[in-house]
């Protein structure tokens, strides 16, 4: 599909809430194929970026294209036929089980001819977030780190093209991480423009094609992780220093702590 | 059980349910009629000739007159009001959210007060029937609108908030309901005397064709809008995400609960707490995906004023209790019980 093969593009974004302005000035390509990582302190602008790129936010300059189209010209049925999101919000209202919750990312599929592929999807993105065993138990029974993986498997099962995902490894341990973030890779090599927004920048340096550093309200550096994430850059952002040192060609952020004894 | 098991069971149940309470609620009364007495008159009235039929006009009347449209009304009203409850509860994302307790019903009562009064003042008695039901609907869509303006932040809405403002709404309806029987004459007094606690005595068929007309209808698009109800239980953005049009579908879900509180409320008065104990227990009999629950609470919901109705007319002899007051006197308790286990899952009032 031709229309497809432009995943993100935002040109001169600029965001404003009750008359502050958020974000300026930003853009932003995710291609399909690739894993970009939105990096930046608390209160940059990250999730205000990713709710203005998924439609939830209006935004106040510039455009943001989704897959060869202007976002304002989809219906609300058609972007979430081209683009998954995954928010920081994990609370459901009713005590649906996990298989539900997970089902319900097929619903844009219903009455098309994909609907025939719910079973696979909903299967493999279980067993990708390893939340088969848990299908039959009460999504509001689980622990943080269960729902957040629960969630993430219903934006897989959603199937879209494009899939943007808020601090999906915030409440995980170790290995879901990791298994968090291989999924995404997988959604890269299957020809998905992923947009991830992470706090752990070694993470995120060793998971994406390329990381964008928000720092308020502005795009500071965007690009392959070693050209982004050096010292300096990552010590003036933060406003703390950092050693950055490579582990398998990737680079691992640590802050100077003082030697204690 | 399996969901589908449970599903099967709970339909079994339902209907034997309602079959039964039809059958007692065309037995029991002043006049003792005989279920064959009973099946005989549905036989005969469908065209098919028989034996059971009876020939005592007074029985022929009492069954079609009084009490088959009696039967009727409750099985609509109760649909009507278990949907309502239904309905509400998804857009608020809240399982205490009811027609009654948030105000709904008593702006209704209000609206249908107002009917009333200018009635007496000298409208037809057609004009005014009609009035009064759009008055009542009127009345039901102003609460609504106004419970979920103000109890609604960030696409949730906390117990408190929605709870304080029923009160608020209940309080200010309530004056308002005083103020019309203070201004009203002796006649619309005792009307709406009659609409604040609820009866289905003297349906009449006119009425029962209306409200079944609203209900169904009303039923058949909350099972059309049922699975995006479900999307809505991951929040506002997630639905959207979901190509859910979470503005077009709160609109349509306040108008529709606006809809069935109202003609519930024009014709019958206040019924309270039918919307929150059936979807309630339905919910957790099978779940809360909402195609089912819908289906189940309108059955459930008019099995449980065909009950509640039969109580009201013969638990004291000669008299007719009024049968809004019978499901507060259930409901209140449960919700109640309600509140005391959400505070304690949530180890506080958020």
């Amino acid at each position: 599909m031709a229309a497809t093969a432009a995943g993100i593009v935002a040109t001169g974004v600029g965001v404003s809430l009750d008359g502050h302005r958020i974000l300026s000035d930003i853009d932003l390509v995710v291609a399909p194929g690739e894993v970009v990582a939105l990096v930046g302190p608390n209160g940059a602008g990250k999730s205000t970026l990713l709710a203005a790129i998924s439609g939830d936010v209006a935004i106040s300059e510039g455009s943001v294209d989704i897959a060869g189209r202007p976002l304002g010209s989809y219906s609300h049925l058609a972007l979430a036929r081209e683009r998954a999101v995954l928010t920081q919000d994990n609370q459901l209202s009713f005590p649906f089980t996990v298989g539900q919750v997970v089902s319900m990312g097929r619903s844009p599929w219903a009455r098309t001819d994909r609907y025939d592929e719910d079973e696979v999807a909903i299967a493999e993105a279980m067993v990708a977030m390893d939340v088969d065993q848990l299908a039959t138990r009460r999504f509001t029974s689980l622990s943080g780190g269960e729902k957040a993986r629960v969630s993430l498997a219903r934006v897989l099962a959603q199937r879209t093209p494009i899939v943007m995902l808020d601090e999906p490894t915030a409440s995980l341990d170790l290995r879901h991480q990791e298994d968090v973030m291989r999924a995404v890779r997988t959604l890269a090599s299957a020809g998905c423009a992923v947009l991830v927004v992470v706090h752990d920048l070694s993470l995120a340096a060793a998971y994406a094609d390329r990381v964008a550093i928000v720092a308020r309200g502005t795009l500071v550096a965007a690009g392959p992780p070693q050209q982004v994430l050096t010292a300096a850059q990552v010590s003036s952002v933060y406003g703390l220093p950092v050693d950055v040192t490579l582990a398998s060609g990737r680079p691992v952020v640590v802050p100077v702590r003082e030697r204690r004894l | 059980m399996s969901r589908l098991a449970r599903g099967l069971t709970l339909s079994l149940i339902l209907a034997v349910v309602v079959v039964a309470g039809i059958t007692l609620s065309s037995v029991i009364g002043q006049l003792a009629i005989s279920p064959a007495q009973v099946a005989g008159s549905l036989l005969r009235a469908v065209g098919i000739d028989n034996g059971w039929a009876p020939d005592d006009p007074i029985i022929e009347s009492t069954l079609w007159v009084v009490r088959f449209p009696r039967i009727v009304m409750g099985l609509v009203v109760g649909a009507a009001l278990a949907v309502a409850g239904a309905v509400m509860q998804a857009i608020f994302g809240n399982p205490l959210a009811e027609p009654g307790v948030v105000g709904v019903s008593s702006g209704a009562a209000l609206g249908a007060a107002l009917g009333i009064v200018l009635a007496s003042a000298g409208l037809s008695a057609f004009t005014s029937s009609w009035a009064t039901a759009g008055l009542a609907f009127a009345g039901g869509l102003g609460a609504t609108l106004l419970v979920y303006a103000v109890s609604r932040s960030n696409g949730r809405t906390e117990v408190v908030t929605l709870l304080l403002t029923g009160i608020a709404i209940n309080a200010f309806a309530g004056a308002g309901l005083a103020f019309l029987l203070f201004a009203g004459s002796a006649a619309s007094r005792e009307q709406i005397v009659f609409w604040q606690l609820g009866s289905l005595n003297g349906s009449r068929w006119q009425e029962v064709a209306i409200v079944a007309v609203v209900s169904v209808a009303g039923l058949v698009v909350a099972l059309v809008i049922a699975g995006r109800l479900n999307l809505l239980a991951l929040g506002e953005r997630s639905a959207r995400h979901l190509g859910v049009n979470v503005e077009a579908l709160r609109i349509g879900s306040i108008i529709l609960v606006a809809l069935l509180t109202g003609v519930a409320v024009a014709f019958c008065g206040i019924i309270a707490f039918v919307g929150l104990v059936v979807p309630h227990i339905i919910r957790m009999a099978i779940g809360p995906s909402h195609r089912p629950l819908i289906l189940a609470s309108a059955i459930g919901g008019g099995a449980l004023l065909v009950y509640a109705d039969l109580l009201a007319r013969t638990v004291v002899a000669g008299a007719d209790l009024p049968i809004g007051m019978l499901t507060s006197l259930i409901g209140g308790p449960f919700f109640f019980f309600l509140l005391y286990r959400q505070r304690k899952r949530s180890g506080g009032w958020a």
